[in-house]
C-alpha cells in the first residue's frame, strides 16, 4: 500500500490544478460573456484572408 | 469564404431567435434597418452627457462603459469593434453580447468621445453611456460566488469520492486493513472539511435567515445534515470507526449548488434585461435658466417652479403646467388611450408622456415622487408588498418534511438509546436517519424544473422574471387583459386604403412623414411613395398644411381641412383624418387600432379552456365595448385609472379568484404588481415590464397559451419530482431507522435519487420539442 503515499499527492495535485485553473478562468471574466464567445469564434481574426 | 463563414453563421443562429431575431446581418445592414434614425441617436448620445460617465483609469486613459441596441450576431460584434479600433486613439473596444454592452478604453488627449463613437452610431447600433457602479447588480456576484463554491465542492466530491470507492472495495474484498481505512479517512476529511466549510455557506445562511424569522426552509435540514454528517463523520475518524460520511456530505453540496446555480443564472439572465430597459431611458431634463439659455440638468434636479422645455419626441421629465407652445401630448402610457391629446398655455400635462408635434416651455408644479408618475410608482410598490406573502411549494413542504424529519431522528435516537442502552450508538443511528433523509431529492425537485421550463419559454421569446411566477401561474383561474398594446399592437393602422388612390395616399405619406402625430405616422407608413422633401408646417392639434406644386395641401382634423360636421356619415367611431387639396373634395382616411393577429384565437382558446376573462381599460367606453363585443369578452370595463384597475383585481382575489393580469401600459404597472400573477409584452412600458412576472417578446398572444400550459406541467413534473423524492425516503428511512445504513448505501441512495429527479425534469424538455417541432 506504499503506492498510496504519492498517488494519493499525485490525485490531489491534479484536481488542484483544475480547480485553480477553473477559479483563475472565472476571475479573468472568461465567464461573462458566454453568447459573445459562442459568436466571437466566427469572426475572422485576419482581415488579409477575407478575399479569397 | 467569407461568404461561406456568414451563411454557415446562419445556421447556427437559426434555432436560438429571441437573442438574435431571427436572422444574422450582414456588416450591420440589419441594425441600420431596426435604427429609426441615427442621427437622432447621436444626438441622444450627446444630450446624455456621456462626459460625466467617463472615468479614468490608473494609467490616465478614460474609460466609458456603454448600452449597445440592435445587435444580432458575430458581424455586428466585429463591426462595432473594429469601427472602434480603426481609430488611432482607440486602445481597447470590447463587446459583451450577453449583457449588449460596450466597454471602450482611449487615450482622451484631444479626443472628444462623441467623435469616436459616431461611426458606430452612424452603422445602427446606438449607444448609451452607464454609470459601470449602478449596475453591478448583488445577483450576479451571487452567481459568481456560487460558481466558486460549486468548483471547490466539486473537486472536493471528485477526490473523496475516490477514495471512498477504494474504501468500499475494501470492505468487499476485505483485505483492507483499519490502518489504511483510517488514513484515507483521514485524507478524506482533510479535504471534506475545508469544503464543507466553504461551500456550503449559501446554505448555512439562508437557513440561519429561515430560523431567525422562525420559519423552516429547505437548508435548514441540508444545513443539518451536512453539519451534522461532517461532524459525526469526524468523530469516527478519530475512533477509527467505519461510518464516515465525508463523501455524501461534499456530494450532497455538489448536487444541491447544482440547482442553486442553475436558478440564479436563469433569473439573473431575465433580471439583467429588465435593468436594461430601465436605463435605456434618459433622465435629464432641459431647464430655462432666467436668462433665456437652456441648461441639461438631471431630473432629481428640477424643483417646482423651474421651467422645463420638452422638445418634440420627449417624454415629459415632471408634471407641470403648459406656458409657451401648442402641442398634442401622447398619454397611452398612463391612460391607455390612442389618440393624442392636444394642450396649450394652461393645460396640467404629466410626466412619462410624450411630446408629439411642437417643443412646450412647462413650468413645474411637482417633481421627483410626487408626479402621478411616482404615485403609480407607489401604488405599485405597494400592490407588491401583498404578494411577498406567497410560500414558494419548496418551502411548503419544507414546512412540513423538516420537523417530520427532526422528530423521526430523535425517535430513532431514543428508541435506539432504550433498546440497545449504548446513547454513543444511538446518537449515530439518529444521525445516519438525518443524512439519509436529508432532501437532496428535493431541493433539486423544483430549480431543474425551473431552469428547464425557463429554457423552454426563453426559446419562444418568453422571458421569466419572478422566481415563483410559474408555481403562481399554474393556479391561475382567471385572465385579465387590457386593451392597448395587449389584446390590440397598441398602433394605428389605415383602415380604408382601398377607398382611397394611390396619388391622394402617397401625397398624405409625404406629409404625414414629416409628423410624430401618431395618425400622420399611420398614414406615412401605409404610403409607400417616396418623393422629394416637402415643407411642412404643423400646426399643434389641428393638422399638417402644404404648398404642393402651388396648391394647398392640408392634412389635419375635420374642422382644419373645412370638412362639415355631417360630411361621411360613417358610423365606424375611430379616429380619422382629412386630406384636402385646394379646389377638389376632401378624403377621408379612417384608423383603428388594430387587434394582435391571433388574439380571436387565443380568446376562444383560453375560453376553451375554462378560464374566466375580463377586460380592463383606461380607454373610452365605445371603443372598449367594440373590441370586446368582436373578442367575445362578456365582462369589460372602460375608463378605468390605475386604482380602479387595483380595485377590481382586489375584489376578484375577495371572492376567491387567482388572477393572470395581462398588461402593458404605466397605467397596468400597478394592476400587474398586484395581481396574483402577471404578463406583459415587451412592446410594455419599462415599469410594466418591472412589475410583470413574465414578459413575453413578439406579436403573438398566444405566448400566453403557451406560458400557461408549461407553469402547468411545471407544477405536474414538481410534484412527480416530489412523489420521487418521498418514494426514495420511504425506501431509505426504514433501514436508516433499523441502523443498517452504511456509507455505501447512502450514498448510492442519495446520488441515485438526484439522478431520476433531474432526468425527471428534462422530460419537459422532450414534450416542448416533440409538440412544437
Amino acid at each position: 500500500m506504499n503506492v498510496l503515499i504519492y498517488l494519493i499527492p499525485v490525485a490531489l495535485f491534479l484536481g488542484g490544478i483544475g480547480l485553480a485553473a477553473f477559479l483563475w478562468s472565472l476571475k479573468s471574466g472568461q465567464y461573462e460573456d458566454l453568447d459573445g464567445a459562442a459568436n466571437r469564434i466566427l469572426i475572422d481574426e485576419d482581415d488579409d484572408e477575407k478575399i479569397s | 469564404m467569407a461568404k461561406i463563414a456568414l451563411e454557415t453563421q446562419g445556421n447556427l443562429t437559426a434555432g436560438r431567435s429571441y437573442d438574435l431575431g431571427g436572422n444574422c446581418c450582414s456588416g450591420g445592414a440589419m441594425a441600420l434597418g431596426d435604427a429609426i434614425s441615427p442621427a437622432a441617436d447621436l444626438d441622444d448620445f450627446i444630450n446624455a452627457d456621456p462626459t460625466a460617465f467617463a472615468e479614468t483609469d490608473q494609467d490616465g486613459n478614460a474609460i466609458l462603459h456603454t448600452l449597445v441596441e440592435n445587435m444580432h450576431c458575430a458581424n455586428c460584434i466585429k463591426t462595432i469593434e473594429q469601427t472602434l479600433q480603426s481609430n488611432p486613439s482607440v486602445l481597447e473596444a470590447r463587446v459583451n453580447f450577453s449583457t449588449r454592452r460596450l466597454f471602450l478604453r482611449w487615450r482622451p488627449e484631444g479626443v472628444d468621445v462623441s467623435d469616436l463613437v459616431k461611426p458606430v452610431i452612424a452603422l445602427g447600433y446606438p449607444l448609451t453611456p452607464y454609470n459601470s457602479a449602478m449596475i453591478k447588480s448583488a445577483i450576479a456576484e451571487e452567481n459568481t460566488h456560487l460558481l466558486r463554491a460549486l468548483a471547490v465542492a466539486g473537486f472536493a466530491a471528485a477526490n473523496v469520492m475516490l477514495l471512498s470507492v477504494s474504501v468500499w472495495a475494501g470492505l468487499f474484498s476485505e483485505d483492507m486493513g483499519p490502518a489504511t481505512r483510517d488514513f484515507l479517512h483521514w485524507i478524506s476529511g482533510m479535504i471534506a472539511l475545508p469544503a464543507v466549510a466553504y461551500a456550503g455557506q449559501p446554505f448555512f445562511r439562508s437557513a440561519i435567515a429561515a430560523l431567525r424569522a422562525g420559519r423552516l426552509n429547505m437548508d435548514v435540514p441540508i444545513s443539518l445534515a451536512v453539519i451534522l454528517a461532517a461532524g459525526m463523520s469526524l468523530a469516527e475518524t478519530i475512533q477509527s470507526g467505519e461510518h464516515v460520511y465525508f463523501d455524501a456530505s461534499v456530494t450532497l453540496l455538489f448536487f444541491l449548488l447544482i440547482g442553486r446555480y442553475l436558478d440564479n443564472a436563469a433569473r439573473s439572465k431575465a433580471r439583467s434585461a429588465a435593468e436594461r430597459l430601465l436605463l435605456l431611458k434618459a433622465v435629464a431634463a432641459t431647464i430655462v435658466l432666467p436668462d433665456g439659455k437652456f441648461k441639461t440638468v438631471s431630473v432629481e434636479a428640477v424643483t417646482p417652479g423651474t421651467h422645463v422645455r420638452v422638445m418634440v419626441g420627449d417624454r415629459l421629465p415632471v408634471d407641470g403646467e403648459v406656458v409657451k407652445g401648442r402641442s398634442d401630448i401622447d398619454v397611452s402610457l398612463i391612460t391607455g388611450e390612442s389618440l393624442p391629446s392636444s394642450v396649450g398655455a394652461g393645460d396640467d400635462v404629466f410626466a412619462g408622456t410624450l411630446n408629439l408635434s411642437a417643443p412646450l416651455e412647462i413650468v413645474a408644479t411637482k417633481t421627483g415622487d410626487n408626479t402621478l408618475l411616482g404615485d403609480i410608482v407607489r401604488l405599485m410598490e405597494a400592490a407588491e408588498q401583498g404578494r411577498a406573502n406567497y410560500v414558494r411549494l419548496a418551502d411548503r413542504i419544507a414546512g412540513f418534511y423538516a420537523p417530520a424529519v427532526h422528530l423521526l431522528a430523535a425517535g430513532t435516537f431514543i428508541g435506539w438509546w432504550i433498546l440497545a442502552g449504548s446513547w454513543q450508538n444511538a446518537l449515530m443511528q439518529a444521525v445516519a436517519v438525518l443524512i439519509i433523509t436529508c432532501p437532496c431529492a428535493l431541493g433539486l425537485a423544483v430549480p431543474v424544473v425551473q431552469v428547464v421550463a425557463s429554457g423552454r419559454l426563453l426559446m419562444k421569446g418568453i422571458l421569466v422574471k419572478a422566481a415563483d411566477g410559474l408555481e403562481r401561474l399554474s393556479e391561475v383561474d382567471t385572465i385579465v387583459f387590457d386593451k392597448t398594446g395587449t389584446l390590440t399592437e397598441g398602433r394605428l393602422d389605415l383602415v380604408n386604403r382601398d377607398e382611397i388612390s394611390v396619388r391622394h395616399l402617397d401625397l398624405a405619406a409625404r406629409i404625414g412623414r414629416n409628423s410624430r402625430h401618431p395618425l400622420a405616422r399611420a398614414v406615412a407608413r401605409a404610403g409607400k411613395g417616396a418623393g422629394e422633401y416637402l415643407e411642412v408646417e404643423e400646426w399643434p392639434g389641428e393638422g399638417l398644411r402644404s404648398l404642393v406644386s402651388g396648391k394647398e395641401v392640408r392634412l389635419g382634423s375635420r374642422s382644419f381641412c373645412g370638412v362639415r360636421d355631417d360630411a361621411s356619415s360613417d358610423i365606424i367611431p375611430g379616429p380619422e383624418l382629412w386630406l384636402s387639396i385646394e379646389g377638389e373634395d376632401a378624403i377621408q382616411f379612417r384608423f383603428q387600432d388594430r387587434l394582435r393577429p391571433d388574439a380571436l384565437a387565443t380568446i376562444k382558446n383560453l375560453k376553451a379552456r375554462g378560464f374566466k376573462i375580463d377586460l380592463l381599460s383606461g380607454d373610452r367606453e365605445a371603443v372598449v365595448r367594440d373590441l370586446a363585443e368582436n373578442l367575445g369578452i362578456e365582462n369589460w370595463y372602460a375608463q378605468k385609472k390605475p386604482e380602479d384597475k387595483v380595485a377590481h383585481l382586489k375584489t376578484l382575489e375577495a371572492a376567491g379568484r387567482k388572477v393572470l393580469m395581462v398588461g402593458d401600459g404605466l397605467n397596468d404597472a400597478p394592476a400587474l404588481a398586484s395581481a396574483y400573477v402577471s404578463l406583459s409584452p415587451a412592446s410594455a412600458a419599462d415599469i410594466s415590464q418591472t412589475a410583470a412576472d413574465f414578459v413575453f417578446q413578439g406579436r403573438d398572444l398566444s405566448a400566453v397559451i403557451e406560458t400557461i400550459q408549461v407553469a402547468r406541467a411545471s407544477r405536474r413534473l414538481i410534484f412527480q419530482n416530489f412523489s420521487l423524492a418521498f418514494l426514495y425516503n420511504a425506501i431509505a428511512v426504514p433501514l436508516a431507522v433499523a441502523g443498517v445504513v452504511t456509507p455505501l448505501i447512502a450514498a448510492v441512495a442519495m446520488s441515485a435519487s438526484s439522478l431520476l429527479v433531474c432526468l425527471n425534469s428534462l422530460r419537459l424538455r422532450l414534450h416542448g420539442k416533440g409538440s412544437t417541432g
